[in-house]
């Protein structure tokens, strides 16, 4: 079987206006590689929702994503505040977003359900005052 | 100006000089001449209520025809954001841009990419804080020319930056020169259009001596022939490169979220702008930064040469935009020259009575007799908007005391009442004798 690919992604923390440059990028390579749409969109919008929030709350960080034939891995890491309370996070709704980006759209508070429901396996790891990695992974199906 | 181009053309068959247009006019422009609708150049500002509101659809928007496309130059297209909330159905940008290739364009320049630009620019002059503030956007042609005919006081106000449209098809144009190294003038832009003010925004533009845009098409021409390519594109080929941030600009509050700034207030509608327009003048709105102005309900996709209803392309773009990366067009160190307005924006005076200030009291003080006579209904009979429009035609020159109907009527009931009291009174010696009978 062929080599997985690995990418990786600077995620910058100071311009709100790149946000989501790297979720856009890794969505036009999986295109190129001709995968399931439907895989594509789950990829695209778990992503996105992960480095928006990266950006929202954690001044930045990295992104790791590893292509293989049976799976897409995103890890993505940040050296933020960390979250005090995770299932709180988690709940739909919930969002400490500030006023300026909400009338782009943000802070709806579904940023981590989504991410929960369009990943196949979601992990979260986090430090108050180290920072937060969250690890989501996409299965390839076999065949058609 | 001597030679007005506007984007409203009147048929005249389907006119019955009804008073919907003149009454709905927000600049009063509009006048009933012989029995049709006649519009005062000097005043429209091209918004498009006319159009809008003429139950009979003999106000016409002027653009150009497709068939532009015929010709052996280079063409690219250039689609207002607007157009891609117009489909319903549509996730993937992309398609619409590979039908518009197949369609028979030879590039595309996205302007909501242009719009991205303008945003950074802005965000960055606001900063540096040489900008009088609120500053005004200059993306709506009608809302720059209502300005410079009503508002002169607040042209120092306007954002001295082109708008998307125009900025795009600068780029574009240089971009296709050093990539097909063709000359310039085989080099055609054409913008893709929800609006007609933006052909007039084209033919006499405000900013910049010549706008690059050398056609612009309505989307409601592009639309039925896009349609079916659409449904027939299986894997794009073409890309879109823009974000949120440009894509939204074809909705109310688009242009000014982009500024990631709250102190802003985004109108839409004419009438609502002039309201806006009028507290600004009054001071009465010092404490914001930003103003964006829509002469069109809901933004852009509510341009008279749109498909859909505003609201439901409103949504659809909200849709469209929701998992679009923020921006992906951004300034690198200065901002590009194709941007700034090269002219500036000037007063427009053809609302003032008289250059000469004394014979303008003298006018001014006509119109408030000639009022004070006429009946005050505003019904529109006499062919203007209102009674003291009327006042203010006959003070011009052009209009007279008897086209008011109901002065129209004093008239003929006074010479009635001279007849029937002539008829009543026979002079001796038209009197015959009674004994004779």
């Amino acid at each position: 079987m062929s080599e997985p690919i690995t990418l990786h992604y600077t995620v910058p923390g100071d311009d709100f206006t790149r946000a989501g440059e790297a979720s856009s990028d890794v969505k036009k390579k999986l295109k190129a590689l001709g995968l399931d749409p439907e895989i594509i969109r789950k990829v695209a919008i778990a992503m996105y929702e992960g480095e928006i929030n990266m950006v929202i709350h954690a001044g930045g960080g990295e992104i790791k994503v590893v292509l293989s034939s049976s799976s897409i891995l995103m890890i993505l890491t940040d050296h933020g505040p960390g979250i005090a309370d995770i299932s709180l996070a988690m709940q739909e709704g919930y969002s400490t977003a500030q006023d300026e980006v909400r009338n782009l759209g943000f802070g709806a508070g579904m940023g981590l359900p989504n991410m929960k429901k369009y990943s196949d396996r979601m992990e979260i790891t986090t430090e108050i005052g180290k920072g937060t990695t969250v690890e989501m992974e996409v299965s390839i199906k076999k065949g058609t | 100006m001597d030679n007005f181009f506007h984007s409203v053309t009147l048929d005249k068959e389907l006119c019955k000089g009804c008073i919907n247009c003149i009454k709905r006019c927000p600049t009063e422009a509009i006048r009933v001449r012989n029995g049709k609708a006649h519009i005062i150049s000097e005043r429209c500002i091209d918004c498009g209520e006319c159009i809008r509101i003429c139950p009979h659809h003999a106000k016409k928007p002027i653009y150009d025809p497709l068939s532009v496309l015929e010709d052996d130059c280079y063409h690219i297209a250039l689609p207002a954001p607007s157009l891609y909330a117009q489909f319903n159905n549509l996730d993937d940008v992309d398609i619409l841009l590979q039908a518009l290739r197949d369609l028979g364009f030879d590039d595309i320049y996205e302007v909501a990419k242009a719009a991205e630009i303008v945003s950074d620019i802005t965000r960055r002059l606001m900063k540096n804080g040489k900008l009088k503030k609120p500053v005004i956007s200059s993306a709506c042609p009608a809302v720059t020319r209502l300005i410079r005919v009503r508002f002169p006081n607040l042209i120092d106000n306007v954002l001295p930056v082109n708008s998307p449209a125009e900025l795009a098809a600068r780029l574009a144009k240089e971009k296709a020169q050093k990539e097909t190294g063709l000359p310039l003038d085989k080099i055609k832009a054409v913008f893709i259009s929800p609006c007609a003010a933006k052909v007039t925004a084209v033919k006499m533009p405000l900013g910049t001596e010549k706008s690059s845009i050398d056609y612009v098409v309505a989307i409601k021409e592009i639309y039925p022939r896009l349609l079916p390519l659409m449904q027939n594109v299986k894997t794009p080929a073409v890309s879109s490169e823009t974000g949120k941030i440009g894509v939204g600009w074809g909705i109310s509050e688009g242009e000014s979220s982009a500024l990631l700034n709250l102190n802003y207030l985004a109108a839409d509608g004419i009438e609502n702008v002039i309201k806006v327009l009028e507290e600004v003048e009054d001071e009465k709105l010092q404490k914001l930064d930003f103003i964006e102005l829509n002469a069109c309900p809901g933004g852009c996709v509510g341009g008279v040469l749109t498909v859909e209803n505003p609201y439901i392309a409103r949504t659809r773009m909200k849709k469209l935009k929701k998992y679009m990366p923020v921006a992906l067009n951004h300034i690198t160190r200065d901002i590009p020259k194709e941007a700034k307005f090269d002219e500036e924006l000037t007063f427009s005076p053809v609302l003032t009575l008289d250059e000469d200030l004394s014979k303008a009291m003298d006018k001014l003080q006509q119109i408030e007799e000639i009022t004070a006579r006429l009946p005050g209904l505003d019904c529109g009979s006499c062919g203007a908007p209102t009674c003291r429009a009327l006042a203010e035609d006959v003070v011009r020159g052009n209009g007279s005391e008897s086209d008011c109907i109901y002065k129209y009527k004093e008239q003929m009931d006074f010479i009635f009442h001279q007849m029937s009291k002539l008829q009543g009174y026979t002079p001796e010696v038209l009197k015959t004798d009674d004994k004779e009978k």
